[in-house]
């Protein structure tokens, strides 16, 4: 059973960050999702002060706040002058910083540990379950990332549409009245729940590879943006599953076998891909150069 | 959408007193003209002149420090099915991951409203404005894999399926094939035909008598505005184009002596 639990929370942490990732990269901002996944701290920390409880949907919320936060401080240095790069690597190292200064004062009453923070424990998230009505429902982890993806699945594809112009063509996306900077901050919204949910499990470091690795392999592979999903989110899957055999049989971290397994199928889709891939174009330019 | 008899007489276009800033420094100052209907209009200067300023702030895409742009007597904000946009080609990402037939359909977008999805209309509508283009054969071709004129081809059929009456387009001409150069003029005359204005960034001065039934100068400011055979002269480009002008004459003579037609003043 703690097998299929701890399968089952990296599938669903690979599925909600699968199908955003391949919105971030389309966009080019891979790097605001991984600023988003470090400066959520505070949030997390600070719902946690103010409601002194550490309900999961407590700290979903504070944290999606601060994802936002993080989102709308970058732009505002972008804008004003200071270069986009250093402007993301300022908001959210500061931002993080001020989660770990958090952390550290309310160590004692706070069993936030730092090293579950950047590394996650999905080892542990059968034993955290959710009671309701004294049956047990199964891992509270589990029961908060299928609620993320129902509204990452519900909100995508309800306006599929309006984020597929916005990533391609920002400007046209405006010029007929698509509220631009809405679809914006959704999406930013969207990846800072998926982080946030994902952090218990993966940690704050290694949700960036989920959120990336996938969907970059699944650019490789097709031309098309809907397939380039389905794919991401099965590259994420094959990643949980070929990972965590990978932790069992070596004894290792399974959150980092995890994205281990997903950089591994990202070669292989780099290397073998038939449009994109290194071989292909090898084996392309030799055909040409004999006919020629 | 309302369509008075007073929104289809009013201007397509009326702009008065527009001014746009960049972190302070001026883009557009005081910028006030009016498209007449039915007709092709050039914006021609040099570069930096706002051109592409212009355009964004007529479509309201990005904040004026003060003036007024109407769209059919309206403000532009809420006439935008009326309105068809052709981008620069540089400001999109050719790599993404979408065909021909789908860039196209983006521009049903609008008219499908907030939970509508593109279906076998916007398909067979987006067939036949590819094949306006003479693209039809295209429409399944990864986007990447176009040359630079087809892409530009493209992005026309995208507006015509904006099914609009005032079509604005950034440099459609910029960096395109002969072919789709004919192919261009040809679709411009077109929708004069079916009576749309159209405003077109431009940069090569060497067509825009052929081309355009009238001109705007733009540097800045409104340089001069009018019928392209009154306003297309000498003193007035001088004026555009500064100090640059002479340099561009001579080209422009010897230009005119050989035959040839090629970019000028790209901007």
């Amino acid at each position: 059973m703690t097998d299929f639990w701890i399968i089952l929370t990296g599938s669903l942490v690979a599925t909600c960050c699968s199908i955003l990732g391949c919105f971030l990269i389309l966009r080019r901002m891979a790097l605001i999702g991984d600023a988003i996944s470090h400066s959520v701290l505070p949030g997390i920390v600070i719902a946690f002060m103010v409601s002194g409880s550490r309900d999961s949907f407590i700290m979903l919320l504070g944290a999606s706040v601060l994802g936002l936060v993080t989102v709308f401080l970058i732009q505002l240095f972008q804008q004003s002058g200071v270069q986009s790069d250093a402007s993301i690597g300022v908001v959210f190292t500061a931002l993080f910083a001020v989660g770990v200064v958090l952390v550290s004062l309310n160590l004692r009453q706070v069993d936030l540990d730092l090293d579950c923070v950047l590394y996650g424990e999905i080892a542990h998230v059968h034993w955290n379950t959710w009671t309701l009505g004294g049956t047990d429902m199964g891992p509270k982890a589990v029961w908060l990332l299928g609620f993320t993806l129902l509204v990452i699945v519900t909100l995508v594809s309800l306006f599929y549409k309006q984020f597929k112009l916005c990533a391609f063509d920002p400007l046209l996306a405006a010029a007929v009245g698509i509220p631009v900077a809405l679809f914006h901050y959704l999406l930013m919204g969207l990846v800072s729940m998926a982080t946030v949910s994902s952090f218990e499990s993966v940690g704050a470091i290694l949700v960036v590879g989920m959120l990336i690795i996938p969907a970059s392999a699944a650019y490789l592979l097709t031309d098309r943006l809907g397939l380039m999903i389905v794919i991401s989110v099965a590259i994420g899957i094959a990643s949980t599953v070929l990972g965590y055999a990978a932790a069992y049989v070596l004894d290792a971290s399974i959150a980092g076998c995890m994205v281990c397994a997903a950089a591994v199928l990202f070669i292989l889709a780099f290397l073998l891909s038939p449009t994109h891939g290194l071989v292909a174009r090898k084996l392309w330019r030799r055909m040409n150069q004999q006919s020629l | 959408m309302q369509r008075t008899t007073e929104a289809l007489t009013a201007p397509p276009l009326a702009i008065s007193g527009l001014s746009v800033a960049y972190q302070k420094k001026p883009v557009l100052r005081n910028v006030s003209f009016q498209l007449p209907h039915g007709e092709l209009v050039g914006v021609v200067g040099p570069n930096g002149a706002g051109k592409s300023t212009l355009i964004k702030a007529a479509l309201g895409l990005i904040p004026k420090l003060a003036g007024e742009v109407q769209v059919f007597g309206a403000p532009s904000a809420s006439q935008r099915k009326l309105i068809g946009y052709v981008p620069q080609r540089e400001s999109v990402d050719w790599d993404f991951p979408t065909n021909a037939l789908d860039v196209v359909m983006m521009g049903r977008y609008g008219h499908l409203g907030w939970f509508r999805r593109p279906g076998a209309k916007e398909k067979r509508l987006a067939l036949e404005c590819l094949a306006k283009v003479g693209m039809a054969d295209y429409a399944n071709r990864q986007i990447s894999q176009l040359s630079g004129g087809q892409q530009q081809r493209v992005f026309l059929a995208r507006a015509l399926a904006q099914d609009a009456r005032l079509y604005v387009m950034d440099e459609p001409f910029a960096g395109v094939d002969a072919a789709t150069e004919k192919a261009i003029i040809g679709l411009l005359q077109e929708l004069k035909r079916e009576g749309k204005t159209v405003m077109v960034v431009h940069h090569d001065l060497a067509t825009v008598k052929e081309y355009f039934d009238s001109v705007l100068l733009l540097n800045v400011e409104v340089q001069a505005f009018g019928k392209t055979a009154e306003v297309f002269t000498t003193a007035n480009l001088a004026q555009t184009y500064g100090g640059r002008f002479a340099y561009l004459n001579q080209q422009d003579a010897e230009m005119n002596e050989s035959g040839a037609a090629s970019g000028i003043g790209r901007g």
